[in-house]
């Protein structure tokens, strides 16, 4: 009686303890299934990554073994130095870099000024050239290809950077996106900097511009990224050796360099890691941007 | 507001001039290169083109070759698109669960593949589906799965580079899926809970219906994208093995780029304008009805 005294009240306690601990667990379950799952979605993801990167440093003849390695048994940097030394792939770089460093300049000026001039002025055939510009954005790029090819051939741009910075100058995505955020901003400003004297030139340079940097970031990341990625037109346009850039010349290499895969993927890395450098530090600006309108490269 | 004056025209001029001699210019010349004969000869001399009527439509209608590239595209987009948004929408609700620790990094990690160079990943995924060395065999025969020739195999080329497709696309879905699942209000969720709605009805009831308008976008931008198919098989497979993996975009590029029949490969590149058109308009119309409804 007295042990079973003594006994009872811990019992209820530790019932009392076990219940929400129960339920605790319960509640917990799929919480860390939900864990498991994204983890395993996360690692799936990225293992091509990071058998990209290992690859990339392995010696010769190391990625094709089986089983598969996961990472090199000695690091290597003799294929980053063949890619370097051997095959040019500077100047490839150096081809993509002003290519994509060309394109986003010129374009954020010729967009923002056309932007501009839809959002803050009254002209006849406003609404009516605006509204073709959007229509025409079903229309595929596949459909100019040949002829733009053709008169770029007349122009005698085929194998020069213009060929791909002249064409790629104005994009109706750009001007709708730039036209859309200036129309939120209010017309007393521009209105007061008149009265002030400015002219035209100077509102669009001092008061335009400053005001639309954001958009104007964000802008010039896609477009930067989208022409860096580009494939089919450099492809088209370039091809000539020297004027290559990098995926036009990855996708040559492989061609030549099919077995040796640890020099493809060190040429792999070149092609992402500055992309993926530029959206890490960038990162906000490009998500303002999908949301803006689904932009795409 | 300013008023009439030239200035406007100032500004404009550049990307009107820009997209007209880039843009609108050559889609009109492309219309008329379609009725043409234009080819390796017409380059060197414009003289030599010869208009041929519909006869480049007539007989692209019956080229096996053309209709080889249209099935295996059409293959690669009602397979390989729906099945990027269903991941992408799975994602994403992972993603909007209040309970996920470290989300940032789980969206940037998911994220990563559609910012990178298709080329670049493309090769690298080339040696993922190598039949004896790749990383994919191998984790299949953890599974006991025998081994698959991915990129060799008429039958596997095509879901190979699906599954390419799906990888370095659904990121980019799953944050518009994401800002689209942000939007839904919580009552809805509590009103379905206290009328005994489990998971799977608020999925049903409450979150299908309010990102209706977020899948209908992304639906229509995956239908576009996708007809595009280029890269993928340029790279990893060159069209092959025996044409299975032949686009129609590379069909067009090969009729037009490696062997300069460029009043044919404009014709081709209408006809894939008018088949995206096509399929837009029906998506449009079916989603007005839905709204009707």
């Amino acid at each position: 009686m007295n042990l079973l005294k003594s006994k009872s009240p811990r019992t209820v306690l530790r019932d009392s303890a076990r219940r929400p601990r129960a339920r605790r667990l319960r509640k917990s379950l799929p919480v860390v299934l939900l864990h498991l799952v994204m983890l395993i979605g996360l690692l799936l993801t990225l293992l091509p990554f990071w058998w990209m990167v290992m690859a990339s440093f392995m010696p010769g003849g190391e990625a094709s073994t089986f089983p598969p390695r996961f990472w090199p048994s000695q690091w290597s940097l003799q294929h980053y130095q063949t890619l370097y030394e051997r095959l040019q792939i500077g100047r490839y770089f150096l081809n993509s870099l002003i290519l994509a460093g060309g394109v986003t300049l010129v374009s954020l000026l010729v967009n923002s000024m056309a932007g501009y001039a839809f959002a803050k002025f009254a002209f006849k055939g406003r609404k009516a050239i605006f509204t073709s510009l959007l229509a025409s954005l079903v229309i595929p790029g596949q459909v100019t290809m040949l002829p733009v090819f053709l008169l770029l051939k007349q122009m005698g741009l085929l194998n020069t950077y213009f060929g791909i910075i002249l064409p790629g100058m104005a994009s109706i995505f750009g001007i709708f996106l730039i036209r859309q955020y200036l129309q939120g901003i209010p017309d007393s400003l521009i209105e007061a900097a008149r009265i002030d004297g400015a002219g035209d030139l100077k509102i669009y340079w001092k008061i335009i511009v400053p005001l639309a940097m954001p958009i104007l970031v964000t802008l010039a990341l896609f477009t930067f990224m989208g022409t860096w990625n580009d494939f089919l037109w450099p492809l088209i346009v370039l091809n000539r050796q020297e004027m290559y850039t990098l995926p036009v010349a990855i996708a040559n290499l492989m061609g030549e360099h099919a077995p040796d895969p640890e020099l493809m993927m060190a040429g792999a890395v070149i092609t992402i890691l500055p992309i993926l450098i530029l959206f890490m530090v960038l990162q906000k600006y490009y998500i303002q941007g999908i949301l803006m309108g689904g932009l795409k490269e | 507001m300013h008023r009439k004056t030239l200035i406007p025209w100032i500004f404009l001029a550049p990307a009107l001039g820009t997209l007209l001699l880039f843009f609108f210019l050559p889609v009109a010349a492309s219309l008329v290169m379609s009725f043409t004969d234009f080819d390796i000869y017409a380059i060197g001399k414009l003289a030599r083109v010869r208009f041929n009527g519909l006869e480049n439509y007539r007989r692209l209608l019956e080229d096996p070759l053309f209709w080889k590239a249209l099935l295996n595209t059409a293959y690669f987009v009602f397979a390989g698109g729906p099945l990027t948004i269903l991941v992408a929408l799975l994602t994403a609700i992972g993603l909007n669960s209040r309970r996920l620790r470290l989300r940032p990094w789980f969206r940037l990690g998911y994220f990563i593949p559609v910012i990178t160079s298709l080329v670049a990943v493309a090769v690298v995924w080339r040696y993922l589906y190598h039949p004896r060395f790749g990383l994919i065999n191998y984790i299949l025969s953890m599974f006991h799965v025998g081994s698959i020739n991915w990129l060799g195999d008429p039958q596997w080329a095509m879901p190979a580079i699906i599954i390419l497709a799906v990888w370095k696309n659904f990121g980019y879905y799953m944050m518009i899926f994401l800002a689209g699942l942000q939007t839904i209000p919580d009552y809805l969720y509590e009103a379905a809970r206290l009328d005994g709605a489990n998971w799977w009805g608020q999925f049903r009831h409450v979150t299908l219906p309010q990102l209706a308008p977020t899948t209908f976008f992304v639906t229509l931008m995956t239908l576009i994208g996708y007809f595009q198919l280029f890269a993928e098989p340029y790279v990893m497979t060159q069209g092959g093995p025996i044409n299975s993996t032949l686009s129609v975009v590379f069909y067009l590029y090969q009729q037009g780029f490696r062997w300069w029949h460029m009043g044919y490969a404009s014709a081709i590149a209408f006809m894939l304008f008018l088949i995206i058109f096509l399929l837009a308009m029906v998506q449009m119309l079916a989603r007005k009805r839905q709204e009707a409804a």
